[in-house]
């Protein structure tokens, strides 16, 4: 270092930055989709079947057609021959069973929520109106409903596909050569060893963003514009072009602000088909919005499988083998990656452990529900469950410690890079240094006292501690890896730096943002590489116009790999600008440094800055020989590998054993998300990423009934948490970087999601393991709590408590004039 | 139709409205307010939020003829002076907001917790926003950003 020097700037990356973005969402300024109004704008209805499986048999528009300011209605008839048919980009097995999925349904429908028609009208409530006046005739046919019952073929959901299992999906490491055979260690652990055999329950659950999603286009001009409430407009642009045969330079697609999506709205929906089709049948901007009770019933829904799972250990607790067998439920289309999802967690049910043997089978199922697809975790939450469900299951069955149970099989950070059973390598981490963290703030010995003291004392509230030491993959994805998946795309990321002449920067990027901050997160990044001030950096996004390549945000995917590219845009900015800087300061390229926004010929004070060169090359006036005028550059990088972020995360609970109640306790978790450019946003992703693993242990289930009605349809239903239900986290990091990127970031956004549910589980059972209990359903709500403690070990004798008292006088007329019929009084449910 | 005066956010307006109307779609379509913005169809989620004569009210449960005679202040008028209020100031600063959508009526629901109560407890500030669902944020630092926002107001107050 020399006194010449610049003294060097704080860097960016690593800074609890605000977010740029607040601005306009903190003072309603936000530009949602359905916020877009157009001179001449249509709205539309959809007409939705409330049969599971049904043949349509007449459809009468003729009411609708002239009801007040409809425009017109469009069936499944009218628009067969110009719909095409939705497309899975994913599939499974190249024998895959794929249903036609039409946008509006023509013979049949194959789950309740199908559109049968759409009403054009002058506004929404003039469409709403007439959509109730459209006639569907039905002739009901029989559902396929519970998962395990459509995988044996009972009642096809699809009769002229003749089976209702899509596709068959297995790995296997003694075949792959990663391992020995998950058999043949299984055989020996019921020899000489131990064997834990369990069968999980993975719910369905609804993505839930809180932004319905809305879709307007413009047929106008002379590309037809959408606007679309969606995490992947790139995807939306081709799959308009290819589904509706229009040239993709015809289209444009904008995703302005869109509020959450969770995987929720990685779709190419029958929605934003039909919104295009209404928009070219009558010549005018048309708008959808869907209603709450709409999005819960057909956007797409996530997990929904059944695990059964067999893991082989020694008696001294080391693991030898695993076998997964899924039965996954698709619902009843295959939407954009739906058919791959299970497999998404394939090669994570090993978790952070050195397994030796390992087999994997996943059979995908059609049923007459809401299709599944991507939810947040989309398969790792399923595989990190059924691993750390297990570890915990290992652990009771040999009387030893949760935690020492893990460390006995976990990867130690010395044996990084490590090549797992599953194929794939691990790049780094360090699961030792965020268990001794977690263990710290979590005081694990001071609530393991605490728990001894409430056993002993028989405390009616019993406390359970659990823990998950997970891992994941993230960085969506190498592009030769999802080729040899049979995903229809790649997995690059694209950016662009644009170097305004007065010295601003422009970055523009392929990534998608739906309230992750990649605005300020990126402003950061290209600051830091450009030496330029944090508030200088614009970054555009969500409109193929704007940022014409890029495949968009999902798969924890936007930092690891969008960001990378970021860097690599903004390093090679410098590399242009380097000859030029060298021109203006008469020297050797060679003897330039970049430090700081300041290009500085190397032991002498002369320098330019970033800015002043910027201006030069606009300007053109005296540029080196052959050098163009613009110093803007683009980078595509596309990943060598997936990062896997790892984390410790503890759990405690308190069960009321006479109420059933859970209440949360404390809940530390220590992540390792790689190189943490805003710990702000670090933090606000596990603390949203909790609350869902922590709901979908808790309190969220999709549920139907016997006739394939989703009875959980609202928001009175489907119960997210709310700020009642939730407490304070302490959340912290270890820093391990990723290895492979200049930026060492791992990815964030599903790691809270993923860790959270088993940990929340295995404190629920481990409170409740004194009793005999050893698995609670999902969610683990106090009925199904009460339930198990009612039916368990010593409790399983007692006879049920007398019946509880009656609400009213059986007969009575009902005595509550709001309600419609008196509820059955609840009679010792335990019955 | 029906005849309607509301004051909203300062401005005195006059309109038809179909008695059906419901007062986030008249704040939304006819005023073009959609800083407030609708996220459920049945009353759970407060993403409608707004304060009528100084209170909260869910405007997706309140009809726009209910609002004749009265005043409505939504997110949009909240600053006053160009000076971000204090609620939404805190947001900003506690990261209490990632998609933004549920964020008006949060903010909107937390100045009336704190109209109600000025210095408030994690547990009441939680049970206070029971009514406004929020996905992205897990509460964490909505309730953060409530509890500095109190502080501010007592701040500004000594």
């Amino acid at each position: 270092m020399t006194v010449t020097e610049q003294p060097a700037q704080a860097p960016e990356v690593g800074r609890a930055r605000l977010r740029k973005e607040d601005a306009r969402l903190i003072t309603g300024r936000t530009r949602w989709t359905d916020n877009i109004v157009l001179p001449g704008m249509q709205h539309l209805a959809m007409v939705r079947s409330p049969f599971a499986h049904a043949r349509i048999t007449g459809l009468d528009a003729s009411a609708a057609k002239s009801a007040p300011g409809v425009v017109a209605v469009l069936t499944g008839a009218d628009v067969k021959d110009v719909q095409g048919a939705l497309p899975n980009a994913w599939p499974a097995s190249d024998d895959q069973k794929t249903p036609a999925h039409p946008s509006i349904a023509v013979d049949e429908v194959a789950f309740a929520g199908e559109v049968v028609a759409v009403v054009i009208a002058r506004s929404a409530a003039a469409a709403r109106d007439a959509a109730e006046l459209v006639d569907v005739d039905y002739e009901e046919l029989p559902p396929a409903l519970e998962l395990k019952a459509a995988a044996a073929d009972e009642v096809l959901a699809h009769p002229d596909l003749g089976t209702n299992v899509s596709a068959v999906w297995t790995f296997d490491s003694q075949e792959k050569g990663t391992g020995g055979s998950a058999d043949e260690a299984i055989a020996a652990a019921r020899a000489d060893g131990v064997v834990i055999e369990r069968e999980y329950r993975q719910q369905r659950l609804i993505p839930a963003f809180m932004e319905p999603r809305s879709v307007v286009c413009d047929p106008t001009g002379e590309q037809l514009t959408v606007w679309t409430s969606t995490q992947v407009p790139h995807f939306v642009r081709i799959f308009v072009a290819a589904v509706l045969g229009i040239p993709e330079s015809k289209v444009r697609v904008i995703a302005p602000d869109v509020g959450g999506g969770f995987g929720g709205k990685l779709q190419f929906t029958p929605e934003e088909v039909i919104t295009v089709l209404a928009a070219r049948h009558t010549g005018k901007p048309c708008k959808y919005t869907e209603t709450r009770s709409e999005s819960l019933l057909s956007g797409h829904h996530g997990r929904d499988q059944w695990q059964r799972l067999t893991l082989a250990a020694t008696r001294d607790g080391r693991v030898t083998g695993l076998k997964v067998e899924l039965l996954a439920d698709m619902g009843a289309y295959l939407g954009l990656v739906t058919s791959f999802i299970p497999m998404l967690g394939a090669l994570m049910y090993n978790g952070i452990y050195k397994l030796p043997a390992y087999h994997f089978t996943c059979t995908n199922v059609l049923t007459n529900k809401t299709w599944t697809d991507a939810y947040r975790g989309a398969g790792r939450p399923e595989a990190t469950f059924a691993i750390e469900r297990l570890m915990d299951e290992l652990a009771a069955e040999l009387g030893m410690d949760a935690l020492e149970v893990r460390e006995k099989n976990w990867i130690t950070h010395e044996e990084f890079p490590f090549h797992t059973v599953a194929g794939v390598t691990y790049d780094s981490g360090n699961y030792e240094a965020a268990t001794a963290r977690a263990r710290e703030l979590f005081d694990y010995e001071a609530l393991r006292r605490e728990q001894r003291e409430r056993r002993d004392r028989k405390d009616p509230v019993q406390l359970g501690i659990g823990v998950s030491t997970f891992t994941e993959m993230c960085g969506l994805a190498p592009s030769r890896w999802m080729g040899e998946q049979r995903y229809a795309a790649g997995g690059w990321e694209h950016a662009e730096v644009r170097m305004l002449p007065t010295g601003k920067v422009e970055v523009v990027t392929g990534t998608s943002p739906h309230g992750q901050g990649h605005e300020t997160a990126w402003s950061q990044i290209a600051a830091d590489r450009l030496g330029v001030p944090f508030e200088d950096v614009e970054v555009l996004h969500g409109d193929t116009a704007i940022a014409p390549r890029g495949l968009d945000t999902y798969g924890s995917r936007s930092l690891a790999v969008g960001g990378q590219a970021v860097v690599m845009a903004a390093d090679r900015v410098v590399e242009k600008a380097k000859p030029l800087a060298a021109h203006m300061l008469e020297a050797a390229v060679d003897d330039l440094e970049f430090t700081g926004g300041r290009f500085a010929v190397r032991g002498t004070d002369k320098g330019a800055t970033i800015q002043e060169v910027v201006w030069a090359a606009f300007t053109s006036h005296d540029l080196p020989e052959g050098m163009v005028p613009t110093l803007d550059a683009e980078a595509t990088y596309d990943p060598d590998n997936f990062s896997f972020p790892h984390g410790t995360h503890l759990c405690a609970v308190e069960v009321d054993t006479e109420t059933g109640q859970v209440r949360m306790r404390r809940y530390v978790s220590v992540d390792d998300v790689g190189v943490v450019v805003n710990p702000l946003i670090v933090a606000g992703q596990m603390h949203g990423g909790l609350v869902q693993g922590i709901a979908q242990a808790l309190w969220e289930e999709a549920v139907y009934d016997e006739q394939g009605t989703l009875v959980t349809g609202s928001f009175v239903d489907y119960t997210l948490p709310t700020a009642a239900d939730t407490i304070s986290f302490v959340n912290d990091n270890t820093v391990t970087p990723a290895v492979g990127t200049a930026l060492g970031a791992k990815g964030v956004g599903e790691a809270g999601t993923i860790a959270s549910t088993p940990a929340v589980v295995n404190a629920v059972v481990d409170a409740l393991r004194p009793l005999g209990i050893h698995d609670v359903q999902m969610p683990c709500t106090p009925e199904r709590v009460w339930n198990a403690i009612r039916s368990a070990g010593e409790n399983q004798a007692e006879p049920t408590t007398q019946q509880a008292q009656e609400h009213f006088e059986p007969g009575a007329p009902n005595q509550d004039p709001t309600a419609g019929h008196a509820g059955t009084p609840e009679k010792g449910a335990g019955q | 139709m029906t005849r309607i005066s509301v004051r909203v956010d300062g401005v005195d307006y006059t309109d038809e409205v179909e008695p059906r109307t419901l007062l986030v779609h008249y704040l939304r379509e006819q005023l073009g307010k959609t800083g407030t913005v609708v996220g459920c169809d049945t009353s759970n989620c407060g993403a409608c939020t707004v304060h009528l004569d100084g209170r909260s009210v869910k405007s997706c449960n309140v009809l726009a003829v209910q609002a004749d005679g009265h005043e409505v202040t939504t997110i949009e008028g909240l600053a006053t002076g160009g000076e971000l209020h204090p609620v939404p100031q805190a947001f900003h600063e506690c990261h209490a907001l990632q998609c933004g959508y549920c964020t008006p009526g949060m903010i909107m629901q937390a100045v009336d917790v704190l109209r109600e109560n000025p210095d408030p407890s994690e547990e009441e500030i939680r049970l206070g926003l029971e009514g406004n669902l929020c996905r992205c944020t897990g509460y964490h630092n909505i309730v953060r950003a409530v509890r500095q926002a109190a502080g501010a107001r007592e701040g500004a107050q000594a």
